[in-house]
């Protein structure tokens, strides 16, 4: 019996090297766990058939020395990441049947790094949601209480991780996916700076802001998963060259910047109190808080819910019914268009598309998806600017906790309020961490979430790191 | 925003609706945009998002420069197989996809 429970990447890693299991026996272990516990939380959509034989493969990598730290480490991975040959849904019906034709730039790199991937997760339809309850595949139950909601739209990829049905995982941000699902869930979750992870064989939401974002149990294992995944891929336009990546790292960092006023209203009181516990204690251990203003932040979620669905109409046209993924029949070419996609999106999704193609029509360009552009220019320089003064801008990471399951299902507007400490973040590209901070009185996990500037992740695990120790004070 | 606005995006989105989900998709679009609209009275100086320099000689460049990433028109060796691609078709014919006729 091998203790997943208190297992970590490092961990594993010292045992498969000293010999104590075999990758082989770590992913049977990790198989078990998922046999017994996925038909009730269905994080999993599908579980490879080939996972011993990619075991086999990491144990030869022991063998012949050429193992590295996330050699054998079981990955669970969402189901918008493509893995060639396998079905990569984004866990809509009009992708059922979607086989990918080449690997992620992602997956290519933890391939040759010998991780096993153990499956697929479940999530919200093409990523658009925050509570995993959108996909064509039915919910995912939060582990820590069955009746909630695991948040999402990586949902099925943070419960896996906190079912310890996987030792890691991967999600996708556009705005939140994986803080949010981390922060219900009780786990770190990173989204890197924009431009940093490679979005080559990621399934598009929003292209300017989607990022591949890992999960693990504690800052040291998402470290572990960013350090291999954050390089320059010439397959993807929007990542960054190695030369504009070096930024100045200073170490010992310790103003951190409250914007206050973001959170004047809409926020739990338990959420509230934890967070400022968090920030005594943070006092405690010689950090300096300060208060910052940024006025036009407060209009990040607004933004977003423009510029996002506007990405999103454009994105989603490629799905149509005729090259691949899900077809309907119709008299002619129009038909088999609007049935397909009438048929095959859900309803989130196209409730997206529509806001989409309304936002970028003539006469509301200008007054809505223009704007959004320049707000959101606003609130890139406006976080830069603060970062001038202070080292780290500390939220909690969502304004409530792990809700019930079917709840705000017919309020889009209450769904996507979980998100508003997330979307400055996204909005500006710099990275921001989710942290686990605490416990509610119904048991749930609560959460805290650093942004720093552009490329900066390495300050977050430092802050990360350091929180880790404060918290048990 | 009423039904026939509704009709109208859907029908340049290419998605067909009942009379059901017309009527559901015109009250969450009412409610999203009720939200949004806040963006219009957002006090923006009258300078486009990603230009130069104000009137005012505030240097207000991005630290980045949006450009567009170009690349040669050569053949590169790629990792798609042909059948797997060819697999997905839902309609092919001698390897070929097969479409209606548009004419």
């Amino acid at each position: 019996m091998i203790d997943l429970k208190n297992l970590t990447i490092e961990k594993a890693h010292n045992n498969l090297k000293d010999g104590k299991y075999t990758c082989r026996e770590l992913a049977e272990e990790y198989l078990k766990a998922i046999e017994q516990k996925n038909p009730d939380i269905n994080a999993y959509l599908e579980v490879y058939a080939d996972v011993l034989e990619q075991a086999d493969e990491a144990d030869k990598k022991f063998k012949d020395d050429t193992a590295t730290i996330l050699t054998g480490i079981p990955f669970a991975i969402k189901d918008n990441i493509l893995i060639k040959g396998h079905i990569a849904s984004a866990s809509s019906k009009i992708l059922e049947n979607y086989k990918a034709s080449y690997d992620a730039t992602v997956i290519k790199d933890l391939k040759k790094a010998g991780v096993v991937f153990l499956g697929r997760t479940n999530m919200d339809e093409f990523a658009m949601g925050s509570s995993t309850q959108t996909s064509a595949y039915g919910v995912t139950k939060n582990p820590i209480d069955t009746s909630r909601v695991p948040g999402g739209s990586s949902g099925g990829s943070a419960a896996a991780l906190a079912a310890n049905m996987a030792l890691a995982a991967l999600g996708t941000e556009t705005c939140g996916s994986v803080r949010e699902p981390a922060a219900f869930c009780g786990l770190v979750g990173l989204k890197p700076t924009y431009g940093a992870v490679s979005r080559h064989g990621i399934i598009a939401m929003g292209n300017s802001l989607d990022q591949v974002s890992p999960f693990g149990k504690d800052v040291r294992d998402t470290e572990i998963i960013f350090d291999l995944l954050s390089r320059y891929d010439r397959e993807d336009s929007t990542s960054v060259p190695e030369n504009l990546r070096k930024v100045e790292h200073k170490t010992n960092t310790k103003k951190i910047g409250v914007p206050w006023h973001l959170f004047k209203e809409g926020v739990d009181p338990e959420v509230e109190v934890n967070f400022k516990e968090s920030l005594e204690k943070f006092k405690q251990a010689g950090y300096e808080i300060v208060d910052i203003e940024l006025p036009y932040s407060k209009y990040s979620l607004a933004a977003y819910y423009i510029i996002m669905p506007a990405e999103v109409s454009t994105n989603l046209s490629r799905f149509d019914g005729i090259r691949y993924g899900y077809s309907a029949p119709g008299k002619d070419l129009l038909e088999v268009y609007n049935n397909s996609r009438g048929q095959g999106f859900g309803k989130e999704a196209r409730r997206r598309i529509l806001l989409g193609t309304y936002v970028l029509s003539h006469g509301y360009y200008d007054a809505y998806y223009n704007k959004a552009i320049k707000v959101r220019e606003k609130i890139r320089q406006e976080i830069l600017e603060t970062f001038k003064k202070v080292d780290y801008i500390l939220t909690p990471t969502v304004p409530i906790t792990a809700f019930k399951l079917g709840e705000k299902m017919n309020d889009p507007v209450a769904m996507y309020l979980c998100d508003i400490f997330s979307a400055p973040a996204n909005l500006a590209g710099v990275p921001s961490i989710a942290l686990p901070s605490g416990i509610s009185s119904e048991g749930l996990p609560l959460s805290i979430q650093f942004m720093a500037p552009h490329f900066k992740e390495d300050a977050l695990f430092e802050v990360g790191k350091a929180w880790e120790e404060i918290r048990e004070k | 925003m009423d039904i026939k606005d509704v009709e109208k995006l859907a029908d340049l989105a290419r998605i067909e609706l009942t009379d059901l989900e017309k009527e559901s998709m015109l009250r969450d679009m009412k409610g999203i945009l009720e939200y949004v609209k806040v963006i219009e009275g957002v006090e923006v100086p009258a300078r486009s998002a990603f230009s130069i320099a104000d009137a005012g000689g505030e240097d207000i460049t991005p630290d980045y420069t949006v450009h567009n990433a170009w690349r040669e028109d050569e053949i590169m060796p790629r990792d798609f197989s042909y059948d797997l691609v060819v697999d997905q078709f839902p309609n092919k014919q001698d390897g070929f996809l097969k479409v209606k006729k548009i004419l």
